[in-house]
């Protein structure tokens, strides 16, 4: 009976060095296409072929809009049949790349990871489609251009636009006296202070404005933009110590904070209701003024809110006058990842949706988001224009001193390392600002390091 | 002639071998395939640059480097790791335990009370902390009502760091039907009569939970305790989903919010890995956690070998 034991001792490192060399070849989906990328515009081919799309939208108007603009495409190429999945995120974006079972198109909420696929390859190169088919990128805005390549490499288009904006609720401004919206952080602190009402047991019953971080839309990077804020230096190293705007943006919104009260602006935070909801606490009457994106035009008319509201640009830094007019812009992105099984099929796609003016203007109408392109946006079948409240949103995207979170390699994590620290700092937990911030910035460079 | 009667045995041994080996296949293949080559390969991950994505590059001991001298998130995800370990396992375990004693001497409606302590459990997770978190939110929950009819504090559970590990307990606690049933087989399984001989020797209600109950159920606790310190170093999604329910915005909530309290060791794995594409370092945590649980695993057997009645006596 010893011979079997002893073969068996034999066999298992046999087969852990097999497994060892099989993890060697299976080490990180290794890249085979180490050539240059070609076009695959496959301009003749009209053999008919179902393509996957994947997108991240769930709400039922506008899962339908994407349907109604697929079917525009469909009928453009007939010989394209679009399989349209909604709700897909990043995460699972970058699992089916990494599990080789990628969707031929797929388009994300968060220009974020456009660093993280285009130096990674996640998603594939577009320049040498753009390049064959002629199509022209000035027409999109420079920021817009910023967001969606790294590095010169292209792999993904704009796909719509976000920009921002400050919402406020006119039937409450007029019963605190306040005739217009503010134009600088002075003002929006003051009306904010005069709008907010409390119970008699000092809780918050109406928040003028909700300076803590993470209240919706309330985040760093909707805020830092009144200060001219600049997260990356020219060769992309963490910026935020350098920048005297993001010491002076945090500086005001803690001094807010903390005359609102942290505590009572926690718990009103908490229990507002679910920011895509009807029950919306803006559209309730419940917040006087918020950050937020134009989308939430489409929102309110969708949940038919009775609020009576009024949109301006976010206000301007003090020493910032400039500024007014200008505000924060992100959007979605749309690219072929890498493992699409028809990519000819699928770059007529993504050139489709984020160049057709028709599509853009259709898609942007029904779902209440900013056109990408000048022709789009110039159109007069958008119907968007016409709406004043949209207008404000339109004319941010339009300002040149508009700007972005710009593509890093390890998908923006110097925005999702700075909330944790602008989240310490409100609840007093940074004694020293400008040294937290270098500290932050250090530890920014060395994350960002790890992909080298 | 007397080869064959060499090469006979021979040819059964071989033939035995095979058989053996044919019925050890399902379980090698089964072992290499889906543990020992994900370990091997996450292991060498760990010495690379890898994305997952493109090809990843040989960086040596780097991001162990990083881990112990530069992550700036990593001490807090282990604090609060080693909390969880430490605070929740334990209320957890004697909680289950309390609930199977009281349950176990029940006389009348067991069933329902067992059923009801039990229910919790069968609760999806993700779910089970969506209801957990609004049922303590501030201001409009019911727990907040309930407290504030009764004049006690109100704190702000999941929006608080001093509160949001302690409401994680509480939803352990809460959750932890599966140990209460174990327990609760391992009592009724102490033989009766060994109560009755303690109690005719003047032995108290005390002397007899320490003497006879905690000796007979041991292998059953130090089960629950194994498992449980290992579920806990591996504890994600109720952290998760009480920090997106609780932080109640779109992009707004920073992995373990409030401030960072809820920032477990798999949390911040997950997050490194998956959202920054650092899937090699977040390799190097992983194996360190391997490494931490074999450990903790091996602790814990060790300490309780000399606890188990039957084991000490052989």
């Amino acid at each position: 009976m010893r011979t079997p034991l002893r073969r068996a001792r034999v066999s298992i490192p046999a087969l852990l060095c097999a497994a060892a060399l099989l993890a060697g070849c299976g080490t990180g989906g290794t890249d085979a296409s180490g050539s240059a990328p070609k076009a695959r515009t496959g301009a003749d081919d009209t053999t008919p072929v179902t393509i996957t799309f994947w997108h991240a939208f769930t709400d039922d108007r506008e899962v339908d809009a994407v349907a109604k603009v697929l079917d525009k495409f469909h009928a453009k190429y007939p010989y394209i049949t679009v399989n349209a999945v909604k709700g897909q995120t990043d995460d699972k974006i970058n699992q089916a790349v990494r599990g080789g079972t990628a969707p031929d198109v797929a388009a994300s909420f968060n220009a974020g990871n456009v660093g993280g696929w285009c130096s990674s390859g996640g998603m594939q190169d577009l320049g040498p489609d753009i390049a064959a088919d002629k199509v022209d990128l000035s027409v999109i805005p420079k920021a817009v251009q910023d967001y969606t390549a790294f590095k010169g490499k292209r792999c993904t288009m704009p796909w719509l636009a976000d920009t921002f904006g400050l919402y406020y609720n006119k039937k409450l401004f007029a019963a605190a006296g306040i005739a217009e919206p503010p134009k600088t952080m002075s003002e929006l602190a003051d009306d904010a202070k005069k709008l907010t009402a409390y119970n008699g047991d000092g809780s918050i019953r109406v928040a003028g404005f909700m300076p803590y971080m993470g209240g919706y839309e309330m985040v760093t990077e909707h805020l830092v933009t009144a200060w001219g804020g600049q997260w990356l230096t020219a060769d992309g190293k963490s910026n935020t110590s350098q920048d005297p705007a993001f010491a002076a943006a945090l500086t005001w919104q803690k001094k807010l904070v903390d005359t609102m009260g942290a505590d009572k602006l926690k718990a009103f935070k908490t229990a507002m209701a679910p920011e895509q909801s009807a029950q919306n606490a803006f559209e309730a009457g419940n917040l006087a003024m918020m950050v937020d994106g134009e989308w939430r035009t489409a929102f309110i008319k969708g949940d038919q809110s009775a609020v009576d509201y009024g949109t301006a640009p976010i206000p301007a830094a003090d020493d910032h006058p400039e500024l007014y007019g200008s505000g924060y812009v992100g959007g979605n992105v749309i690219g072929i990842p890498k493992g699409s099984k028809h990519p000819d099929a699928a770059w007529k796609l993504v050139k489709f949706l984020s160049t057709d003016t028709d599509a853009l203007v259709t898609l942007a109408n029904d779902v209440g988001n900013v056109p990408t392109t000048l022709p789009a946006l110039d159109s007069p079948q958008l119907t968007l224009t016409s709406d004043p409240h949209f207008k404000t949103f339109l004319d941010v995207y339009k300002n040149p001193h508009t700007s972005t979170t710009p593509a890093a390699a390890d998908g923006g994590a110097y925005v999702t390392n700075f909330e944790p620290f602008a989240e310490k700092w409100q609840d007093g937990g940074v004694p020293d600002l400008k040294a937290g911030l270098a500290e932050l910035d250090k530890q920014n460079d060395a994350a960002l390091s790890l992909g080298s | 002639m007397a080869i064959p009667h060499v090469l006979a045995p021979r040819a059964a041994a071989h033939r035995r071998r095979l058989v053996v080996a044919a019925f050890l296949a399902p379980g090698v293949v089964g072992i290499g395939l889906f543990l020992i080559y994900p370990l091997l390969t996450t292991v060498y991950l760990s010495f690379t640059n890898s994305n997952m994505i493109s090809p990843a590059k040989w960086v040596g001991l780097r991001n162990y480097r990083y881990l112990f001298t530069q992550d700036p998130s990593i001490w807090q995800a282990v604090r609060n790791t080693g909390w969880l370990v430490a605070i929740m396992v334990p209320a957890q375990l004697l909680f289950a335990l309390g609930v199977a004693m009281v349950t176990a001497r029940l006389k009348a409606g067991a069933g329902i009370y067992r059923t009801l302590f039990y229910l919790p459990a069968l609760a999806p997770p993700v779910a089970a902390t969506v209801a957990f978190v609004c049922l303590f939110t501030p201001g409009t929950g019911p727990v907040d009502h309930l407290l504030h009819a009764l004049g006690l504090p109100q704190p702000l559970w999941f929006t608080s760091e001093t509160w949001s590990k302690p409401g994680l307990a509480l939803l352990a606690l809460w959750g932890s039907g599966s140990s209460m049933v174990i327990f609760l087989a391992a009592l009724l399984d102490v033989p009766a009569e060994l109560y009755e001989a303690a109690a005719l020797d003047g032995a108290g209600s005390w002397q007899r939970f320490r003497r006879i109950t905690l000796p007979t159920i041991s292998p059953v606790l130090l089960f629950s305790a194994v498992t449980g310190v290992i579920a806990a170093l591996q504890y994600f999604t109720q952290a998760v989903v009480a920090q997106q329910t609780a932080g109640n915005s779109r992009i707004g909530v920073p992995p373990g919010y409030p401030n960072g309290s809820t920032l477990t060791y798999s949390q911040w794995l997950y997050v490194v890995g998956f959202g920054q594409f650092h899937m090699g370092y977040a390799c190097a945590l992983a194996v360190l956690l391997f490494a931490a649980t074999m450990l903790a695993t091996v602790v814990l057997l060790r300490r309780a070998s000399g606890f188990t009645p039957q084991e000490a006596a052989s």
